[in-house]
């Protein structure tokens, strides 16, 4: 039997996008991005702090990073705890010893299960970010919607009480998305989201609710893709920094745009006494530079909006 | 369904009739960016899902969308300070959806080849019919919107049928990329017995297939790629082969990745004896020059020694 003939007919084959969600365009056509004292490069580190619930439902897939064998999966459960005891107190120290700041995004079950934590990044000064519920709590295409709005409403407004903090950034668990998520976002008072990987820069995401930022933050340069995924080591993975910092800086020069070195971390990958060094190096070289400003994902955003030729758009 | 898809005959690759490439060169080097265009919520085929997660697979979409926003134009670059023109293998429907890019490609007088309308439309369950109306669909846009007739096919996703070639052949086309079974051109036999051929266009050195399937470091694919070139050119001296780099610039194009690459374009581009060419000028040169001879030393040796 063929197939229906409308597998054949092309309802979105126009010009642009296949959807309304943003406009198409290239980085090169854009306005230029000019960063503080003509650094060429922006470097925005967000550390994530994750909470795997051991009874993990898996619903609709499992979580990169989660549980993997038959219940209890405590070897799992304990190696990504492990991040949130000791792996972050390496990656603060790494931080304070190059003078970079960074952001810290939250599940906010985490920030609940363990005050002190929360209280020592908001006391430390990072931007705090909410990273959803839990690595188990998963929006995407399917989820009832009411049931997302609560997940959303929860954990914003218990992440704000707890922390002090705006909260206005957003990462969701998994990068994964309902087709309502980023609305959802706006109407509690998100105004950037990090899920969307088809830029080096900002850009405007359309909802029904109002516009959002999508600040686009390379999974490809995450330690627990290349360590983890790829399967490489992690002197690999620092020397996969180094080139593209490098690579950012030349074509910042070379065009006169600024770039952007998105720079996600997981301490429960990178804060293994044996990872934590390739860390160190990369932030050496990149603040080594000299062209480096390292900067909060709210500043960042801010000055690139300045530079748009049209800000409200 | 076939036990072997009865498109070409065994051709041992020693002893072959000696192929003159322009200048005598031992490699005839071609690049391959995919151009592409993958939708975010496609049509059902029954036989593949377009996408692993539910939609919107915001990770899958937008990490091939960077290719189109971010990646080509880099790539563009390179491929200029080098003196490559591209071979694109197009997603046709990109012609609307982004002219912009066809636009700077037709700039670079580069090569266009159909692969299908979207990456996201499988061959799989099609009726011929249908298979035909989508090969002359893609075949007729790309003259439209470029003005070049189509000469080259990879089926979208690499997806076929037994008829794919055929119904290609038919349509005008002159070759395939779809097969990996040689390191230089051959014959595939078609219905009505046109002259339709196969060009090197290797999964092995495919940036999707070293980053993505095989895992391969950014560093260790530049290696690969001149290790790959180095026995080429050095077998080439006896008889001269094919390479093909097939690239997508959703992966390789990364700040991470171009760098390592742009040393492996640079040592092969400084070689003499390199005809840095198309896909089209490969498949033309070898049929009018070595298709015959080729057709006879395989009916001849295909039979066996003793034959």
């Amino acid at each position: 039997m063929s197939l229906d003939d409308s597998y054949l007919r092309y309802a979105k084959r126009q010009y642009g996008m296949d959807h309304d969600l943003y406009d198409w365009s290239m980085l090169t056509d854009r306005s230029p991005v000019v960063w503080p004292d003509q650094r060429p490069l922006a470097l925005w580190i967000n550390v994530s702090l994750q909470y795997f619930p051991l009874d993990q439902r898996a619903q609709p897939f499992a979580p990169p990073g989660g549980m993997v064998t038959a219940y209890p999966d405590l070897r799992h459960y304990t190696l990504r705890d492990y991040g949130n005891r000791v792996g972050i107190y390496r990656v603060f120290k790494a931080l304070d010893r190059y003078n970079v700041s960074a952001s810290v995004a939250l599940n906010t079950r985490l920030a609940e299960r363990v005050p002190y934590l929360l209280e020592r990044v908001v006391e430390r000064g990072h931007e705090v970010l909410c990273h959803g519920w839990d690595m188990d709590t998963l929006h995407y295409g399917g989820l009832d919607p009411k049931r997302e709005r609560d997940i959303v409403a929860k954990s914003l407004e218990t992440l704000r009480a707890a922390s002090d903090q705006a909260v206005v950034g957003w990462i969701s668990p998994a990068k994964s998305q309902s087709p309502i998520t980023p609305q959802l976002l706006v109407e509690h008072g998100v105004e950037f989201m990090c899920d969307w990987v088809n830029d080096d820069l900002p850009y405007e995401f359309r909802t029904p609710a109002g516009s959002i930022t999508a600040l686009p933050q390379s999974i490809e340069l995450e330690d627990r893709f290349v360590i983890a995924d790829n399967g490489h080591s992690e002197s690999e993975w620092a020397q996969q920094i180094v080139d593209a910092c490098d690579f950012l800086i030349d074509e910042a020069q070379t065009t006169g745009g600024g770039r952007l070195l998105a720079l996600n971390l997981h301490p429960w990958m990178i804060g293994q006494p044996h990872r934590i060094g390739a860390l160190e190096r990369v932030l050496e070289h990149v603040m080594g530079t000299g062209k480096a400003w390292s900067a909060g994902p709210q500043e960042i955003i801010k000055v690139w909006r300045s530079c748009q030729t049209d800000p409200d758009a | 369904m076939r036990s072997d898809p009865d498109l070409y005959d065994y051709w041992p690759y020693e002893n072959r009739p000696k192929i003159s490439w322009p200048g005598g060169a031992r490699v005839a080097f071609w690049v391959a960016p995919n151009i592409e265009f993958y939708e975010l919520d496609p049509a059902v085929n029954p036989h593949r899902q377009p996408w692993p997660k539910p939609t919107p697979d915001v990770l899958g979409y937008s990490t091939r969308d960077y290719g189109n926003r971010v990646g080509h134009i880099r790539l563009m670059n390179l491929l200029d300070k080098y003196g490559v023109r591209g071979s694109v293998s197009l997603s046709t429907a990109l012609c609307v959806h982004h002219p912009e890019i066809i636009k700077m490609c037709r700039e670079r007088d580069w090569e266009f080849f159909s692969h299908g309308i979207y990456n996201t439309r499988y061959t799989y369950g099609m009726s011929e019919q249908q298979e035909r109306e989508v090969i002359e669909d893609a075949m007729a846009t790309i003259l439209e919107h470029t003005g070049q007739r189509c000469a080259g096919y990879l089926a979208p996703a690499l997806t076929h049928s037994e008829q794919t070639m055929d119904l290609f052949a038919e349509a005008g086309g002159v070759y395939t990329c779809d097969l990996f079974h040689d390191d230089q051109p051959t014959p595939v036999r078609v219905r009505g017995g046109t002259k339709f051929i196969s060009i090197p266009y290797s999964l092995e050195m495919n940036d999707t297939i070293a980053y993505v399937v095989n895992k391969i470091e950014p560093r260790r694919y530049g290696q690969m790629i001149k290790a790959n070139f180095d026995r080429l050119y050095a077998e080439g001296a006896d008889n001269p082969v094919v390479m093909c780099l097939p690239l997508h610039a959703y992966q390789v194009s990364h700040p991470h990745r171009l760098k390592a690459f742009e040393e492996a374009l640079e040592y092969i581009t400084g070689h003499s004896d390199v005809w840095i060419t198309t896909g089209r000028e490969i498949a033309e040169h070898w049929i009018e020059h070595h298709y015959d001879a080729a057709v006879e030393d395989i009916a001849t040796r295909g039979k066996g020694v003793k034959a």
